[in-house]
């Protein structure tokens, strides 16, 4: 059986190693063959692009070769996916190359688009990309204060990141000496703080706490040159620095190849396979499933894709569906932490953020690759 | 218009419902009439405070077993 993966990024990461494990005897038999189509020969590590932000974390902490994340029966090349013929179990790649498949495994994720909203690329910052970390690193760095205002768009990677950013950036200021001079403008698309009700609650508490003012049902129409942004509700919030969640898009490739509006694919919620065919698995950001776009979202379902296509080989059948299992660390400025940990049947009930969970939080940083390798 | 789009947000908690509905909204034509499951009773007041504000129509909400089918057009 030959499985192709396309996508190295988490999700797509773990579906190979899991399965390599669970399928190495049938590979080193010639019965069965994994290979890995990615974009890039390096595995950046995604969250800690906030710690980049604020200087904490260097660029090149973020990176490890990815080959060497690899198990060795893993066949890797650097050659992105340009067309996928669905209808002939094949893709062709950058490089012009044929890759056929008896299976399929897409995983090319997310990006921030800044420039679907007018003005917000111009006028605001965001912790999304190396460079853009950069550069909120240098306008953080140089703030002297002012009104520092987040705005959200939909969807977005990692949900914890609007609460983080605030929570990060205030604890910064403070420690600056700052905080006198600098008022937080909060601002969330739907009624509350947080999509999560608890984590909306708790959170309530905290900017009260901290004199963090909010705006919530803002959702981004405009931003004008003067950082004044517009939203569709018909008000505005002033910045003179301006943090933005952009709103996300799938991959161009996806878009490109007409397999799901903006790069998103239609994805069953419980075998995860894309809607219409029986041979293509969607895993991580990729999906248009309507649950949080996250590391752990696709670190989970890569597992239950990797165990079924293991078990198409070893049972002839796929053995389980995906549960909607999700797991976020929430950081709660520079020294406390909690989490959240939910699923399709079971709400989350997040607990009082404290210095335990925010130290494992920093040990994760450096524990992701093991579990990109699939050990954890 | 177009066929109604149903989104399935049931079982879901982050972003949940009427984030899905909001992303969906901006895709939507004018005049498209939009379908969202939600099996949070919290839905039944959410959307329909969004909806009022920014000025979309609310077409109505109906309840299945424990999910609730809320109909919205959008209208600009």
């Amino acid at each position: 059986m030959k499985i192709l993966i396309v996508g190295g990024g988490m999700g797509g990461t773990i579906v190979a190693n899991n399965l390599a494990r669970r399928i190495g005897t049938e590979v080193r038999a010639g019965k069965a063959q994994i290979t890995m189509l990615s974009a890039s020969d390096r595995h950046m590590y995604q969250p800690g692009l906030l710690y980049t932000s604020i200087g904490r974390l260097a660029p090149d902490e973020l990176y490890r070769d990815q080959r060497s994340l690899l198990e060795p029966e893993i066949e890797f090349h650097v050659d992105p996916v340009e067309t996928f013929d669905l209808d002939n179990n094949r893709v062709v790649t950058k490089s012009g190359k044929t890759h056929s498949y008896d299976q399929l495994v897409i995983a090319t994720g997310s990006r921030a688009a800044p420039e679907t909203i007018p003005g917000l690329a111009e006028n605001s910052v965001n912790c999304y990309t190396e460079a853009a970390a950069l550069e909120m690193l240098r306008q953080v760095r140089d703030f002297k204060g002012g009104t520092v205002a987040v705005v959200v768009g939909v969807p977005h990677k990692c949900p914890m990141i609007p609460l983080e950013v605030t929570f990060v950036l205030h604890d910064y200021f403070k420690d600056k000496g700052i905080a006198d001079k600098v008022q937080f403008q909060y601002t969330y698309p739907i009624g509350r703080l947080h999509a999560l009700a608890p984590v909306a609650d708790w959170a309530k508490g905290e900017f009260a706490r901290l004199g963090i003012n909010t705006t919530t049902l803002f959702n981004m129409k405009e931003v004008d040159g003067n950082k004044i942004v517009h939203s569709e509700e018909g008000e505005t919030v002033d910045a003179d620095l301006l943090i933005s969640v952009p709103p996300h898009r799938g991959m161009e490739v996806i878009e490109k190849n007409e397999m799901g509006a903006n790069g998103f694919i239609p994805t069953d919620r419980l075998s995860l396979r894309m809607e219409g065919r029986d041979n293509v698995y969607i895993v991580g950001d990729t999906t248009n499933l309507p649950i949080s776009k996250a590391g752990s979202t696709a670190h989970f379902e890569a597992e239950t894709v990797a165990e079924n296509l293991a078990a198409l080989i070893k049972f002839g059948t796929t053995v389980r569906d995906y549960d909607g299992k999700v797991f976020c660390f929430i950081e709660a400025g520079k020294e406390r932490a909690t989490y959240a940990m939910f699923d399709y049947n079971n709400p989350p009930a997040p607990k009082a953020p404290n210095k335990a969970v925010h130290w494992f939080k920093m040990a994760y940083n450096q524990l992701y690759w093991a579990s990109a390798r699939g050990l954890l | 218009m177009s066929e109604r789009k149903i989104i399935d947000a049931r079982g879901t908690y982050c972003p949940g419902p009427l984030m899905e509905l909001i992303a969906a909204m901006k895709q939507a034509e004018v005049g498209d009439e939009l379908e969202i499951l939600s099996t949070d009773e919290g839905s039944v007041n959410d959307v329909p405070e969004w909806i009022n504000k920014v000025g979309h129509e609310m077409v109505g909400t109906t309840q299945e077993g424990d999910v609730w089918h809320i109909v919205v057009r959008k209208a600009k």
